[in-house]
């Protein structure tokens, strides 16, 4: 882990200042916006070239929406996000269609993505055809080639989606992606809805071909097993704002955060012998309609106070913290050495 | 097998779905015991056919699904021969089930209090009075704060997590010996999904239930359960107290599962994937219905469907390495 990323020749290559996504609510007399939902409120965070960075967190924490976002498949509602120092966020829609080519997206379910009445060929014509990427007489041959490297047979090819199972539907959807030679790929929960024994799989072909391909993944996820698998880096989300970052190690084994240390004692482990400690966190997640004040965790988290209700957190580092671990917490220190003495 | 006397015994159980293309053997002779007073965990993957041996416990089974044979003992009385008006009784009453979606199994039109009453109303004939009062500490019992206001509130003004104790509430109003939780807490985040584990483990002593948890998750089976039987493809392959089963996985399918998991406590750059894809129901392979994927498979294998067979006197399992002619290894990898 540690040499992975020293040998990385520390390219930023997205950069996301401030990135805010709203959703207005409409109502009233007169369909009036009267309240918004903060899906993403002001969250910055770099990644580097050939990297894999996660955003974790529970339903509704904006990760989803933040990777949507970096897209423009959702218009942010300020803030911006630099992709090899261009700003996409100023670019207009022909521009940011030709730059998209760079920037490729997987989906949790590939099925819902992949228009029905086309065959897995036709699919990845298409995308070719679309940005003039290799020479219109060589697609066939070009898609050919995408279905090999993904694990798909060539007498599959002129198979319609259906015909695939969930499995081998993520494999159509990675190889869509790869078609435009992307730089950096962007999987929104891409192996949730995998069976065991098949996600294993497919995390496989995700490592192989970045590893092939020098692709950088943002990688979106709810289930932090996955996550520790892949990441060379994490960033922990709460209710639209990030609650810590930090490389994989620092965050699985000296997470700062009181939340991150709740999403990290909910992951069953598998020796039935090892009960752990757990700390069960009371009551849900509020609602990003109308958010806490202050730090958006303390209503659930054990460790609040007075300060915690009316002030936001910065994400800051301290003490023998690793380069680049950052938590936004008011007490991180004392939770820190209370727990370690 | 187990020590502890069964509070339901499924045997050779078989259900099927006759449809235009033929018929998928959904379960396919499944023989397993449930404990009383503890945790049965059912474990496979999607397809492998534990929600329809679930439902097939309650037979809630709707066309074209069927129980094509098999007995299924409930404190030694064979609800397969109950008539269905027998069987309403039972069901609330003695056997409970919830299900993954709890959103799609509470009524929208109807308020909570409402709900839950109803089981009283309908299984115990009390008045409306003493049965919202019964609700109330139902809610009461499975953690809701504010009970008095969520009696009288609409599914939908409840979270996922609320919604999901409110259907453990009514599940458990008439105080049932035994519960189906089928995927309970799959559309739940992690967090919550603690609370929901830890409320059916907690209600589960106070109330001397017997459990049965169908999931994808051994995670959540390796938290939660006392003992474990592993599906795939209708059939259970592997059956084991959970300790055991965690300690030192048998059958090359559930080896498999655990090598295929990333792991917490190991650094690994490739996963141990299962080769290949499940079967589909309509096509089931020859022999063992792993035998296309096993990496131990042999000529056997690929000819003859295994008998679950008891290995020592806590554990049973599915394949032909545990035979007396086998020639290969007996040995199955497992990386715990």
């Amino acid at each position: 882990m540690d040499s992975a990323l020293e040998t990385m020749d520390n390219k930023e290559l997205l950069k996301v200042e401030n990135l805010k996504v709203y959703f207005p609510i409409k109502g009233g007399f007169l369909g009036r916006t009267v309240n918004h939902v903060k899906a993403v409120d002001g969250i910055s965070f770099s990644v580097f070239e050939g990297e894999t960075v996660s955003l974790v967190g529970e339903s509704g924490c904006g990760k989803s929406t933040a990777g949507r976002a970096i897209l423009r498949l959702e218009q942010p509602t300020a803030g911006e996000v630099y992709y090899k120092g261009v700003n996409l966020t100023s670019l207009n829609k022909k521009e940011m269609r030709s730059t998209r080519k760079h920037l490729q997206i997987i989906f949790q379910d590939p099925f819902a993505s992949i228009n029905p009445r086309q065959t897995v060929i036709q699919v990845l014509e298409e995308a070719l055809l679309i940005q003039n990427i290799v020479p219109s007489g060589q697609h066939r041959q070009r898609a050919l080639e995408l279905l090999d490297t993904v694990g798909l047979k060539e007498h599959q090819a002129d198979r319609y989606p259906h015909e695939f199972s969930g499995g081998q539907r993520q494999r159509i959807g990675i190889a869509r992606a790869l078609s435009l030679n992307p730089n950096l790929i962007i999987c929104d929960e891409a192996v949730s809805a995998l069976d065991v024994s098949i996600r294993a799989q497919i995390l496989n072909l995700l490592k192989r071909l970045q590893k092939e391909f020098q692709l950088t993944y943002l990688f979106i996820s709810h289930d932090l097993g996955v996550v520790r698998h892949i990441s060379d880096r994490v960033i922990v989300m709460y209710l639209g704002r990030i609650m810590e970052v930090a490389d994989k190690k620092s965050l699985f084994e000296q997470a700062r955060h009181p939340y991150t240390k709740a999403l990290l004692s909910a992951i069953p482990v598998l020796r039935p012998s090892q009960k752990r400690e757990r700390i069960v966190l009371t009551g849900d997640v509020p609602s990003s309609l109308d958010p806490p004040e202050g730090c958006r965790f303390h209503t659930r988290c054990p460790y609040a106070q007075d300060i915690c209700k009316t002030e936001v957190p910065e994400l800051r580092s301290a003490g023998e913290m690793k380069e680049g671990h950052q938590a936004a917490c008011h007490f991180f220190e004392d939770i820190y050495a209370e727990a370690a003495g | 097998m187990s020590s502890v006397e069964p509070i339901l015994q499924i045997k050779d159980l078989r259900t099927s779905f006759f449809i235009d293309r033929g018929e998928v053997k959904a379960v396919d002779g499944v023989t397993l015991d449930v404990p009383k007073g503890k945790t049965l965990g059912v474990v496979g993957e999607s397809g492998c056919g534990k929600s329809v041996m679930a439902l097939s416990i309650l037979q809630l089974l709707e066309e074209p699904g069927k129980i094509v044979g098999g007995e299924i003992l409930f404190n030694n009385v064979n609800l397969l021969q109950k008539s269905e008006k027998e069987m309403r009784d039972i069901r609330g009453n003695n056997i409970s089930m919830i299900f993954q979606e709890p959103m799609t199994s509470l009524n929208p039109v109807y308020t909570i209090g409402e709900q839950i009453s109803e089981s009283y109303r309908v299984h115990q004939n009390m008045g409306k009075k003493d049965a919202y009062q019964k609700s109330l500490e139902m809610l009461r019992l499975v953690g809701i704060p504010s009970p008095e206001k969520r009696l009288h509130q609409y599914p939908y003004e409840l979270s996922g997590g609320m919604r999901q104790r409110v259907m453990i509430a009514m599940a458990l109003a008439c105080r049932p010996d035994l519960l189906v939780a089928d995927e309970p807490t799959t559309a739940l985040d992690v967090t919550i999904q603690a609370q929901i584990l830890e409320l059916i483990k907690d209600l589960q002593t106070k109330l001397h239930m017997s459990v049965i948890i169908i999931t994808h998750d051994l995670g959540i089976v390796a938290e939660t359960c006392d003992r474990v039987a592993v599906m795939y493809c209708g059939n259970i392959v592997e059956q084991a107290d959970a300790e055991e089963l965690f300690e030192r996985p048998r059958h090359p399918y559930t080896a498999g599962l655990f090598n295929s998991l990333p792991r917490h406590d190991q650094e690994k750059e490739e996963l141990e994937a299962i080769l290949g894809y499940v079967p589909s129901p309509i096509e089931m392979p020859q022999g063992c219905r792993f035998s296309p994927r096993c990496s131990y498979a042999e000529e056997i294998c690929r000819q003859q469907n295994p008998d679950l067979k008891t290995l020592d006197n806590t554990r049973a399992v599915r394949c032909w390495i545990y035979s007396d002619g086998w020639k290969g290894s007996k040995e199955v990898a497992y990386h715990g």
